[in-house]
């Protein structure tokens, strides 16, 4: 049989976002894959140019709408290094704790798009069903359910009120209960273990070479975890386990989010009970000089921001580098040999956000 | 039990009453009147109609009264699976959002066929356009020979099974001749998917029904049941073969753990994708009625049929076939798809094998006298 090229994109089920992932198929078996960008260019980078620095907070939060809150914050980070300020104490639990709730959301929009990708639509509504009550956490301690723009420069924006830790702490005791549920409708179906194990394979050495990161990378052996690896905020001081799952197939990757899920819940729970009284911003000087990166564990892997600012209000360079774009550097050599049925588990495992992908 | 042969009889006898009655008034005068009315009421004649009348009354049970039944529960089912609550359109005129959504069907059908029928540019206009055509005939054509209870049958055939099986096989060439018609790459892998998926589940099914064949020594649905009637179900003791035909079922209708061919997430609508309007809807629909058939043919073959207490026949029948649906929609929204090779490996390596031991179980118990 003769080879095709199919498109699959800019618009079709599979692509959440827009991209063209052109796939040449041999029958049913994909001989090759190339992935498209550039559908949804935004310029971001340049638009940092004209703005100030904290301006350039909401549109670092538009990067990426499932997990917001982890840029915006990750550009934060890299103009505190920058400007040379220490934030509050209080303020880095906060962040801590908005950031894992944005992971367990970003986690959740995730496995509610992988379910349909294998076939499995009963798993979007149940993953958006958990969704809504972390985004009511989110709303409750930044005012907003999606783009929070909550994180500032020397702190964050506001306090939480002050009934927040027992509605948080009663959120995440729901969530740990439908762990069981999760388990059953997933890891119990004899049918999603024959689309998942085995299929997608990433050695380890092609994973590192390829510079993949993120969960794409932990499901390939790889502990690197960019809280444990580069600690920031106050992860180091909590109690967590990095998760890393050994098999490098679609199934480790699905496992290694699951897992950072509860995870999540755990540090949530930690920095709830450690958090101390205090201020949650202190002011940032105006004109900074000099350049700075740093980089984050983001809801898909590692973020990093460069900064270059030249003393006057708005920075002359911001560099976005984002988990997505080298992970999707990686799909060719995962596809390749796999079957055009398994494109979707693989897609889907790997967690494609085109928004911060494209820029 | 209700004779439905005897009731259309009854219909079309006294319709043309009226006709003969009235010709002959005017038969007077005009003399071929006469003649003609003598026609209308032989029995001849008569026996046209009231095939026809039964043809007309199973149709409209299966694709009006039954299908609206059907797609209601499955949409309201699902829904719940899904911690939603579903449908809920209210009656015409009625400004309260709430109800049971019984319409929401119709309405739904009614906004296809207001769509403009679409033909492809390249594509086969004539195949492109004949293919749903087939898939809907066959579909409602299958309840021709399905029997609701001894006497409400339309075509009581000597080979009723056969007669079945053969319908059943018509689609799937249907969904070739579609996908391949379309002109299109998604379409093109999806009808192909759909005719090496036929490859995979169509000889486990009938091995599964041979087990039962075996039993009644009977090819007659009708037959099949009265042996049920008479021992017990045949699900009891060919229990293996149950559970292969229930699969093997649910990949002929090409549902959710084996909707290969269309599988939306990869090849957006696969083989259905360049349809739009009414022609989605007759597939669409078709496929819902296929559902009910194979429900239909699980309850005579395993399920005893129409044999039950108390109520008729027939109610005990759609009862029965309901259930066995529930089932099928149930586990069609719970699993995730399968891929082209596994249902080839799940239809040669386990429903094969499984449905031999069903037929050794069969024939091992027709030689103890059992049966």
């Amino acid at each position: 049989m003769t080879d095709i090229w199919i498109n699959m994109g800019p618009q079709h089920p599979m692509t959440h976002g827009l991209f063209n992932l052109r796939v040449r198929v041999d029958g049913e078996i994909i001989v090759d894959a190339n992935p498209l960008l550039g559908y949804l260019h935004r310029g971001v980078e340049k638009l940092c140019e004209r703005r100030d620095y904290t301006q350039i907070i909401p549109l670092m939060d538009r990067l990426c709408y499932v997990s917001s809150l982890t840029w915006s914050h990750a550009y934060c980070l890299a103009a505190e290094e920058l400007m040379e300020i220490e934030i509050p104490e209080r303020a880095k639990y906060l962040r801590v704790i908005a950031l894992e709730l944005q992971r367990i959301a970003s986690h959740l929009m995730w496995l509610a798009a992988f379910g349909p990708d294998v076939g499995m639509f009963t798993a979007f509504l149940y993953a958006m069903r958990e969704r809504e009550y972390i985004l009511d956490m989110l709303q409750m301690m930044s005012g907003a359910r999606m783009n929070q723009n909550y994180p500032r420069i020397g702190g964050v924006r506001n306090d939480v009120p002050p009934e927040f830790t027992d509605k948080c702490l009663k959120v995440m005791d729901y969530f740990d209960g439908k762990r069981k549920q999760y388990e059953r409708l997933f890891d119990d179906s004899a049918i999603f273990l024959m689309r998942t194990q085995g299929v997608g394979y990433l050695s380890k050495e092609d994973a590192m070479d390829l510079g993949v990161t993120g969960q794409t990378l932990r499901g390939s052996n790889v502990p690197i975890d960019m809280r444990t690896h580069d600690p920031y905020e106050v992860y180091d001081q909590l109690d967590w386990e990095v998760q890393v799952e050994k098999d490098g197939d679609c199934y480790s990757r699905y496992k290694v989010r699951m897992n950072e899920m509860w995870e999540s819940t755990k540090i949530i729970r930690g920095a709830l009970k450690k958090m101390p009284k205090g201020p949650v911003r202190v002011k940032p000087p105006k004109r900074p000089k000099g350049e700075a990166f740093r980089r984050t564990e983001d809801a898909r892997g590692e973020a990093l921001i460069y900064i270059v600012g030249q003393g006057e209000t708005s920075p002359y360079r911001v560099k976005v580098r984002s988990p997505v774009f080298a992970n999707l550097r990686a799909a060719p050599v995962i596809l390749k040999g796999n079957t055009y049925a398994d494109l979707l588990a693989i897609m889907g495992s790997i967690d494609v956000c085109i928004g911060e992908t494209d820029k | 039990m209700i004779d439905l042969y005897g009731i259309s009889y009854g219909i079309g006898k006294w319709f043309m009453g009226i006709i003969a009655a009235i010709l002959d008034f005017f038969g007077q005068w005009i003399q071929p009147f006469q003649g003609l009315a003598d026609w209308l009421m032989r029995w001849e004649t008569l026996n046209v109609l009231a095939i026809t009348i039964q043809v007309v009354i199973v149709f409209l049970f299966v694709s009006i009264i039954n299908l609206f039944i059907i797609m209601w529960i499955e949409r309201k089912m699902y829904a719940r699976l899904h911690t939603r609550r579903g449908i809920m359109l209210p009656l015409p005129f009625r400004k309260v959002q709430k109800g049971t959504g019984f319409l929401q069907n119709l309405a739904d059908g009614m906004k296809l066929i207001q769509k403009e029928n679409i033909t492809p540019k390249n594509a086969d206009k004539w195949m492109y356009h004949i293919a749903p055509a087939i898939i809907a005939t066959t579909s409602i054509l299958v309840f021709v020979a399905i029997p609701l209870s001894e006497t409400f049958v339309v075509a009581n055939l000597e080979g009723g099974l056969i007669f079945v099986f053969a319908i059943l096989a018509i689609a799937p060439f249907a969904v070739l001749v579609g996908g391949w018609a379309s002109n299109n790459k998604f379409t093109l892998i999806g009808g192909m998917r759909g005719a090496a998926q036929m490859l995979s589940y169509e000889i486990p099914l009938i091995l599964a029904a041979v087990g039962v064949i075996l039993l009644a020594g009977s090819l007659n649905l009708v037959d099949i049941v009265i042996a049920q009637q008479q021992t017990i179900w045949f699900g009891i003791p060919l229990i293996l073969g149950l559970l292969v035909f229930l699969v093997a079922i649910v990949a002929e209708v090409e549902r959710l753990p084996f909707d290969i061919p269309e599988a939306e997430a990869e090849l957006v609508e696969g083989w259905a994708t360049e349809y739009g309007g009414m022609r989605f809807g007759l597939i669409f629909v078709a496929k819902w009625v296929r559902t009910y058939a194979g429900a239909a043919l699980i309850t005579i073959l395993f399920l005893g049929g129409w044999s039950g207490p108390i109520l008729p026949g027939e109610i005990w029948f759609i009862i029965k076939s309901y259930i066995v649906f529930i089932i099928i929609v149930w586990t069609t929204w719970s699993l995730p798809r399968t891929r082209m090779d596994q249902v080839l490996e799940i239809g040669w390596k386990r429903l094969l094998p499984a449905a031999l031991i069903s037929i050794a179980i069969a024939a091992a118990l027709k030689w103890v006298g059992w049966f």
